[in-house]
């Protein structure tokens, strides 16, 4: 892109994609070491995780007001006004990350490193693997500007949902197997879940990035699978 | 996100060039100043009772165009005009030899750069249009003096002083004046060239509001330099420049999303 005749007007743009990018950098951190800890059942690193998503709320406020100042003071237009929308949105979504990241690390501290399931936690480490996999993906395609790696992962969406709806009814059979395998569960299932969200914020990363380089905004239903609102438990006997 | 920049007929449903009613229509026009062209073959249709900005940098032709419309270039000698402006329902051709420019301006109203009342009252200066077409009847003038100044959204301000000086007024209201007297004889088409650009900020809302409120009702054609204010009022952008109509498109997608590279790099103010 050819720069603007307002030098400053360069400037606050790059300062501003620079900053979610930097943004982008600490929340996937967090989510990495929120897996870390869960699994390796680290309650040292789990307590790090927690105080450190601060970081990314500041980065989010940060973000917002150079956002809105720059609005305020460039009145920008097409490509610069999706730069920032962008900014914003995407700002807000590894906000979100970051809390998840965050409420993961929170239950390996409350669970005080009392399990040793590697079983029940396979399942989860999997699903861990594959939304760490997309969120990087997505990151890098905004640094890139590039609309077709975010697609990549808009269109993988459903996967994560079909993961996280057999993870569920696995977890499920832990619980009707052995009551006290029930507390350990229903950690990881939110832990699950807060994974699964960290994948739908990927994929509404995806959806900004394509509006960003594209200039439309992506109408298509997002391909979704999670069927757990609907699943029913049969009790045995 | 084409909302971003809403046009101001935020409840309707989106505009399409296509089957939008023409008011005029342009087509492969050139103009000459002398032995300098300052349009190259320029196209694109006015849609009837919808606001059209002309934007584009300094020399671009953008003021060279609008005043084809009223024939203004015809007060010059040496000045000669190619190709078509198309004006319907009778599509007429009114940049032909064979029509009269006083026949075209009685039909197509223009406001200036600067408000440039005439010195008169404020009463004589609306009522000036129709006297020109031949309304005598006192009644008649009366009501279109009124209804004209209300459109400009300057009748509560002046109602009580309609015959005292036009001179009297601030810069602003003198050129919701010139807009109200450009208005009374109901033209079909009203052009107006940087009509905000000598004015401040409030003066500048009230013309833009007025523009939103006339919108619906009359066909304008505006230049401007300020590419917000195009956002803000117009329902259609050209963008022009070194004589080219560059890109024509619904002003959402124009400041949004524009098709052409020399646009994008105009409107967020990038060197081309």
């Amino acid at each position: 892109m050819t720069e603007h005749i307002l030098k400053a007007f360069d400037d606050d743009l790059r300062e501003i994609s620079s900053r979610v990018a930097e943004m982008g950098g600490i929340a996937e951190r967090l989510v990495v070491e929120s897996v870390d800890a869960l699994v390796k059942r680290d309650i040292a690193l789990a307590k790090r995780v927690v105080p450190a998503d601060a970081q990314v709320d500041a980065l989010q406020r940060e973000i917002e007001e150079k956002a809105i100042l720059t609005i305020a003071r460039r009145q920008p237009m097409a490509v610069d006004l999706r730069e920032i929308v962008s900014a914003l949105r995407i700002a807000n979504d590894l906000e979100r990350v970051g809390d998840l990241a965050k409420n993961t690390a929170k239950r390996v501290v409350a669970l005080d490193g009392d399990y040793h399931a590697q079983k029940q936690l396979r399942g989860v480490r999997h699903m861990a693997d594959m939304v760490i996999e997309r969120l990087k993906q997505v990151l890098d395609a905004y640094g890139a500007r590039d609309a077709e790696r975010a697609m990549d992962v808009w269109r993988r969406d459903g996967e994560v949902d079909s993961m996280y709806t057999s993870l569920f009814r696995e977890l499920l059979t832990y619980m009707m197997e052995d009551p006290r395998h029930i507390t350990l569960c229903i950690h990881l299932l939110f832990a699950a879940k807060n994974i699964e969200r960290i994948g739908d914020h990927a994929t509404n990363i995806a959806e900004t990035i394509y509006y960003l380089v594209i200039g439309e905004v992506l109408t298509d239903e997002r391909p979704k699978v999670d069927t757990t609102s609907f699943a029913k438990i049969g009790m045995p006997g | 996100m084409a909302q971003i920049v809403k046009s101001r007929s935020e409840s309707s449903a989106p505009l399409s060039i296509a089957d939008a009613p023409r008011r005029a229509e342009v087509r492969n026009l050139n103009f000459f100043y002398g032995d300098a062209q300052a349009l190259k073959s320029v196209n694109f249709p006015v849609i009837d009772r919808k606001v059209t900005a002309l934007i584009g940098p300094s020399g671009c032709g953008k003021s060279t165009l609008l005043r084809c419309f009223n024939r203004m270039h015809d007060l010059y000698p040496g000045n000669r005009y190619e190709g078509e402006i198309r004006l319907y329902p009778e599509d007429l051709n009114i940049v032909s030899r064979d029509v009269d420019p006083m026949y075209v301006r009685l039909r197509i109203g223009m406001v200036f750069q600067k408000p440039n009342p005439f010195p008169k009252s404020i009463y004589e200066n609306v009522a000036a249009g129709l006297w020109v077409r031949g309304v005598r009847k006192k009644a008649l003038v009366d009501e279109r003096v009124e209804f004209a100044l209300q459109r400009a959204a300057l009748w509560n301000e002046v109602k009580d002083r309609l015959r005292e000086s036009a001179y009297g007024l601030s810069g602003g209201q003198q050129q919701r004046l010139c807009i109200a007297r450009a208005l009374a004889p109901d033209p079909e088409i009203i052009l107006l060239d940087e009509p905000t650009s000598a004015l401040d900020p409030i003066a500048t809302s009230k013309i833009e509001e007025l523009l939103t409120n006339i919108g619906d009702q009359v066909t304008v054609i505006i230049v401007t330099h300020n590419m917000q204010q195009a956002a803000r009022v117009s329902h259609f952008t050209a963008f022009m420049h070194l004589g080219n109509m560059v890109e024509y498109d619904v002003t959402e997608k124009i400041f949004t999303n524009p098709a052409e590279k020399r646009t994008l790099d105009y409107i967020t103010g990038r060197f081309g």
